[in-house]
């Protein structure tokens, strides 16, 4: 369980997040959605620690996230936004390195790579260096690096940017896959259509802020749009004029 | 401590793979010192060699004339060869480089000479060639010594002691040993030492800091549940893993190098073995986590792999400053300029060069104040790392 309660952040005098507040259940899949620059990033970083929250709190299975607190990170898998892998590395290396970051025996790192390669349908890049590897190819093995040390949350921000349609439905069904192994499941994304198809639950964050939670039907419902699209717009007021 | 050695073995590991930069790190930069010093120590060497031993040629002008004066150059080493011409001939000659000198003997020299009056050589030369000046110089000596001969056998045959043209003698007395007069050349060696070492870690500085923001693999790293202060060490264990193999790879060589060659006179001792090569390393590679933090501090501190690249460059300079301010100020070494890092292990270098016993006071004041200074410089890495900026 991911929950994050009142967080505000600024960068120097521009305001990021205005309090922003949601619980990601386990076994279920939370969509944040936002336009561009709404504090989605943000809101994720603060909830894999790499940014400190200037107030608020960011909980993982009920304990507060803090770099410091190496016990609560190994909870969660991360995929951050526009993540790299190491060029020189194969793919089975990438993740493996991980794995020994999150303190596994090499033994029990290099086995939990070798089932991942399996899992994510690695094993034709398994042992090529990361140079020259697909969007695709580099994604699969960037969540093959989040899951390597077996965690029960999962971050994603971005995760289908780049992916071409075969790619992405291969990622919802693993991803759907997971949650119903009960891993709680967070992911950022700015296409409404994705977010409507593969979260139970929709966070729509927009200008720093909570605008509104729930599942895609009901935030529809709510906003009386015929479609997801339409709610959208109309909940984070992307479109304030009509035509 | 775990998390600390697989960083450490991954970056040491990735930076192998990378045939260029190793070419770089471990064999052009270690490399290119010695080679580029042993060539031109050779070539020095080549040319005090020109010294008494080497037969002067000279072109000669009208020298028909003055046969006892071919004979006594003959002599002294000097072939002499006769040609046809005036002085337009002559500077023709030597501006062609077809003679390095010319003597011309005045169509009166003879006469002159008879009657007791001054008689007029000319040498011609050029003294914008650094070699020639130097044959230009010893045949003007040898021409000086036979003025005084004449002058010597006149008086004798007039009566007068010769000695009365010798008031004053005076005599110079040079005390300068040949390891003072090698200074430069053991300040130059010191120098290539320490920026092969720099080179060998450039490029892992760069690749484990502002490199690794650069591809996005710093986010998901730092999302890690290791301590940041692991993943900093880490880095800059393989940092100096590297500068300690590029010291090493440069030492070896540069005492092959100069091994063969006649050292001598430069006042460096003839054992370059490998218990020199190993004392350079020791007193050197406590320099090695100073510059490897001030590499990374500066690295991470940049906003792309070619600013670093850049500022890295002007970076290598730093070692040489006290360098400069030592030979400026005509520094010697003593206890307190033990505690400056770089000049110090310039010092230390020089004695052990030259087969001086090294004070173990001022070799443990040397290291620990590069080590102590290292571990600080530490602090603001850390701090960089454990800050939001180090994200970019």
């Amino acid at each position: 369980m991911i929950e994050a309660q009142d967080l505000h952040k600024k960068y120097g005098r521009i305001v990021a997040l205005r309090g922003v507040s949601f619980r990601a259940a386990d076994g279920r899949i939370t969509g944040l959605l936002g336009p561009n620059g709404a504090g989605k990033s943000t809101t994720l970083r603060i909830l894999y620690a790499t940014l400190a929250a200037d107030s608020g709190t960011a909980c993982v299975d009920g304990d507060a996230m803090s770099a410091a607190n190496p016990a609560v990170r190994r909870r969660i898998g991360v995929l951050p936004h526009n993540a790299g892998l190491y060029p020189a590395l194969t793919a089975h290396e990438n993740i493996e390195y991980f794995g020994r970051l999150a303190g596994m025996p090499a033994r029990a790192a290099r086995a939990r790579t070798d089932e991942l390669v399996g899992l994510l349908d690695l094993q034709d890049i398994a042992t090529r260096r990361a140079k020259g590897f697909s969007q695709g190819q580099k994604i699969r093995t960037a969540l093959a690096r989040a899951l390597v040390h077996a965690p029960r949350n999962l971050i994603l921000d971005e995760p289908t940017n780049g992916l071409d349609v075969p790619a992405v439905r291969k990622l919802r069904t693993l991803l759907q896959r997971l949650r119903d192994l009960g891993h709680c499941i967070v992911f950022s994304s700015h296409v409404m259509q994705e977010v409507a198809m593969l979260c139970d639950e929709a966070v729509v964050i927009a200008a720093g802020a909570v605008v509104a939670c729930g599942t895609p039907e009901a935030l529809r419902e709510r906003a009386g749009a015929s479609s997801f699209e339409d709610a959208f717009v109309t909940l984070t007021g992307a479109e304030t004029e009509t035509p | 401590m775990r998390a600390l050695l697989t960083v450490f073995s991954k970056e040491f590991r990735e930076n192998l793979r990378d045939r260029r930069t190793v070419m770089t790190a471990l064999l052009l930069g270690p490399l290119f010192g010695p080679v580029f010093f042993s060539v031109m120590l050779q070539l020095s060497l080549d040319r005090t060699r020109v010294g008494a031993d080497e037969t002067i040629v000279l072109q000669t002008i009208g020298a028909e004339a003055a046969p006892n004066l071919v004979r006594y150059l003959e002599s002294r080493r000097v072939k002499v060869e006769p040609m046809s011409g005036d002085a337009a001939a002559a500077r023709a000659l030597i501006a062609t480089h077809r003679a390095r000198l010319v003597l011309e003997v005045s169509a009166d020299y003879a006469g002159r000479l008879a009657d007791a009056r001054p008689a007029a050589l000319r040498l011609y030369a050029d003294s914008s060639r650094t070699g020639d000046e130097r044959y230009a110089a010893r045949l003007q000596a040898i021409l000086e010594r036979y003025s005084q001969q004449l002058a010597t056998q006149r008086l004798t045959l007039r009566g007068v002691d010769p000695q009365l043209l010798s008031p004053v003698v005076v005599q110079r007395v040079d005390v300068s040993t040949p390891a003072a007069r090698s200074l430069l050349v053991l300040g130059m060696m010191s120098f290539f030492i320490v920026l092969s070492m720099l080179t060998g870690g450039m490029y892992l500085a760069i690749d484990t800091t502002v490199g690794e923001r650069e591809r996005g693999t710093l986010e998901p790293l730092l999302a890690t549940p290791v301590p940041r202060g692991q993943l900093v060490l880490g880095k800059l264990l393989a940092t100096c893993a590297y500068m300690l193999l590029s010291l090493s790879i440069s030492t070896t060589a540069l005492c092959v190098a100069l091994g063969r060659l006649d050292l001598e006179q430069y006042g460096m001792s003839a054992n370059l073995g490998t218990g020199t090569a190993l004392s350079i390393i020791a007193v050197t590679a406590p320099l090695i986590p100073l510059l490897a933090a001030v590499m990374t501090l500066v690295a991470a501190w940049t906003r792309s792999a070619r600013e670093a690249q850049a500022w890295l460059g002007i970076l290598q300079l730093l070692p040489t400053v006290p360098l400069v301010f030592a030979s400026l100020l005509n520094l010697v070494p003593k206890l307190t300029l033990m505690l400056v890092p770089s000049l110090s292990q310039h010092f230390l270098i020089t004695q052990i060069l030259r087969a001086e016993p090294v004070n173990p006071l001022w070799l443990a004041t040397s290291s620990l104040s590069a080590l102590l200074i290292g571990v600080l410089l530490l602090l603001p890495v850390m701090r960089l790392y454990g800050s939001e900026r180090v994200l970019g």
